[in-house]
């Protein structure tokens, strides 16, 4: 069957909407990141992964880590969209007592692991690839990182275990977005040597451009055929993307926008989503 | 003198149990040797990983096999294992609530001449800390064997502390009363409780002995149960004895002596005295030249029991 790119891109600006929300309501959040990652969250979740919330609570089933587990908005959105849980309950985002707390939190339906301290997901997602092998499932493992995040260490140690264990059901993503809190990922910690690391850890390297659906989704599909070795995907994102005076500024990576911005960027990402469409 | 150190009864459990469940998997950061667990890795090579010199990805891994519906067991030397993945055990495992079972080889001083960077005096204190964890320091094979077969029937994370070198028996298999959770009351008495765990109940059960020899009725205690807490056992105690004496190869800071205060303080004021490890690099040497330094053997016990009596 033809996948509907149209409306996989015009879904990407709805999500965009949705988790712009939750920030504007809550007045927190990683806005910058959850539009840079959005376009990656739902080529996985509504092209790539098989995970419904029929299926969610029977082994077998694709998985996903957000291991820069800052853009939870984006995420909940996703789930939100895919029907894990109602759209009323983004309304607690971040409220006194809700479990939508501002990190992914598996108490929340279609949440895996909890996560939020950078650094873990690879190798939690190593674990599982291991465990899916072992049940001879076929289920694939995705974990999306940001590309500051790989200045932990313990992503290279996940990195070495996922070479060496030549998990071709994993695949990683790194959120390419050049930018972390303090500024251009180069001046803080540079990462442009990534394919060179990535090769020599035994990864297949791929590129993509990470806010372009098809793009996306060819490298996933990519990866599928990759066997003996993980696939790390890295997707060229631009950081706030969707709406123009957010994209590649560093202080929207948790700005909350006042009320006029707010609706300047709605207004902006409704217009795109609709442009979609025609 | 019993040969066989705890280290291997965990091994052994495991084996008995994998055969039969194959979901049961086990993890080593190159120290399968140390953990006693070549032999599972040689009987269960699809059940076993290997993760490097990498603690942090040991415990991280072993969650993401638990989500993926195994029931990992990740064994390191508890110095590193309690400490330098201390925030992957607090996210990826207690928090995620994920079924990893932990076990801390050759803990407190079993490495004893080698440093600071061997010793795990902070272990207790470092995952006691997180909600969620459960921390046990076996005294005996018998009791690590007990721990073992219950810890695999429930899906709850936890910790385990055993040391490198064979200990003496403190139970015989047809003695052993063993209730997860539960301390056990090696002898009763009602001048003075000593409460103990892991190595050190056997020189607790020793100093009981010279102590009644000297007119002073000694309860013990093997608090194996650090967390969760027998807050029931030590406040039946407290209630019934004049002063109370912890005993453990722990930090003085943090470790199940401060627990058992914070709860008798609290609930049953009485005085307390915590025997451990001070709050320095412990000397080097082999465990018992330590212990003998700073009095974690039978006298030392003793002494602070008389001082607490006022004799």
């Amino acid at each position: 069957m033809e996948k509907n790119y149209q409306a996989l891109r015009a879904k990407s600006f709805a999500l965009r909407q949705k988790a712009l929300d939750m920030v504007y309501r809550a007045k927190t959040g990683h806005i910058g990141g959850d539009f840079s990652v959005c376009d990656i969250l739902n080529v996985l979740y509504n092209s790539q992964m098989n995970v419904t919330p029929e299926n969610f609570d029977k082994p077998g089933h694709d998985h996903l880590i957000l291991s820069k587990g800052h853009s939870v908005e984006a995420l909940y959105s996703v789930l939100c969209d895919k029907g894990f849980f109602p759209e009323s309950d983004l309304e607690t985002f971040s409220q006194f007592g809700s479990k939508y707390i501002g990190h992914p939190n598996n108490k929340v339906n279609g949440v895996e692991m909890n996560s939020g301290s950078l650094g873990h997901g690879l190798s939690v997602s190593v674990g599982l690839a291991l465990a899916e092998r072992m049940n001879g499932s076929g289920a694939r493992v995705y974990v999306v990182m940001g590309d500051g995040e790989l200045a932990e260490g313990s992503v290279w140690e996940g990195a070495m275990a996922g070479g060496h264990y030549k998990l071709s059901n994993l695949c990683a993503v790194v959120d390419r977005n050049r930018l972390q809190i303090s500024g251009g990922t180069e001046e803080v910690m540079a990462q442009d040597s990534q394919d060179a690391r990535w090769s020599a850890f035994g990864w297949n390297v791929l590129h993509a451009e990470g806010n372009h659906v098809e793009a996306l989704d060819e490298a996933f599909e990519q990866s599928r055929a990759c066997s003996g070795k993980p696939t790390v995907v890295i997707a060229d994102t631009t950081k706030g993307y969707g709406v123009s005076f957010m994209e590649n500024q560093a202080v929207w990576h948790h700005k909350v926008p006042t009320d006029e911005e707010y609706q300047k960027a709605m207004e902006e990402l409704k217009r795109k989503e609709a442009a979609c469409c025609e | 003198m019993n040969k066989i150190p705890n280290r291997q009864v965990i091994c052994d459990v495991l084996l008995e149990h994998a055969k039969e469940d194959r979901d049961i998997v086990v993890l080593c950061s190159d120290s399968r040797g140390s953990a006693s667990l070549s032999g599972f890795a040689e009987a269960f090579p699809t059940q076993f990983f290997e993760m490097g010199i990498a603690e942090q990805s040991l415990v991280s891994t072993a969650a993401g096999l638990a989500r993926g519906g195994k029931k990992p067991f990740a064994a390191s030397p508890a110095c590193f294992l309690s400490t330098r993945s201390m925030e992957q055990v607090k996210v990826d495992v207690a928090y995620s609530r994920t079924n990893v079972k932990l076990i801390g080889i050759s803990g407190g001083v079993s490495y004893g001449a080698l440093g600071m960077t061997h010793h795990s005096a902070q272990d207790i204190a470092a995952l006691g800390s997180i909600p969620g964890m459960r921390v046990y320091l076996p005294s005996d094979r018998h009791q690590t064997r007990a721990l073992m077969e219950a810890l695999l029937q429930d899906d709850k994370p936890a910790y385990i502390r055993v040391g490198r070198n064979p200990v003496e028996d403190i139970y015989t298999p047809d003695s052993m009363k063993f209730e997860l959770d539960q301390a056990v009351t090696l002898c009763e008495g009602d001048d003075l409780a000593i409460i103990a765990c892991g190595e050190m109940v056997k020189p607790a059960v020793e100093a009981a002995k010279l102590l009644a020899a000297e007119g002073i009725s000694v309860q013990v205690l093997d608090l194996y149960c650090v967390k969760p807490l027998d807050r029931d056992a030590v406040l039946n105690s407290a209630r019934k004895v004049k002063a109370l004496v912890t005993v453990e190869e722990h930090s003085v800071i943090g470790g199940m002596g401060a627990m058992v205060s914070q709860l008798v303080a609290e609930y049953c004021p009485k005085r307390v005295k915590n025997l451990a490890l001070p709050d320095e690099p412990a000397i080097a040497g082999k465990s018992q030249e330590v212990f003998d330094y700073y009095g974690l053997n039978a006298e030392g016990i003793a002494k602070a029991a008389r001082e607490l009596m006022g004799r």
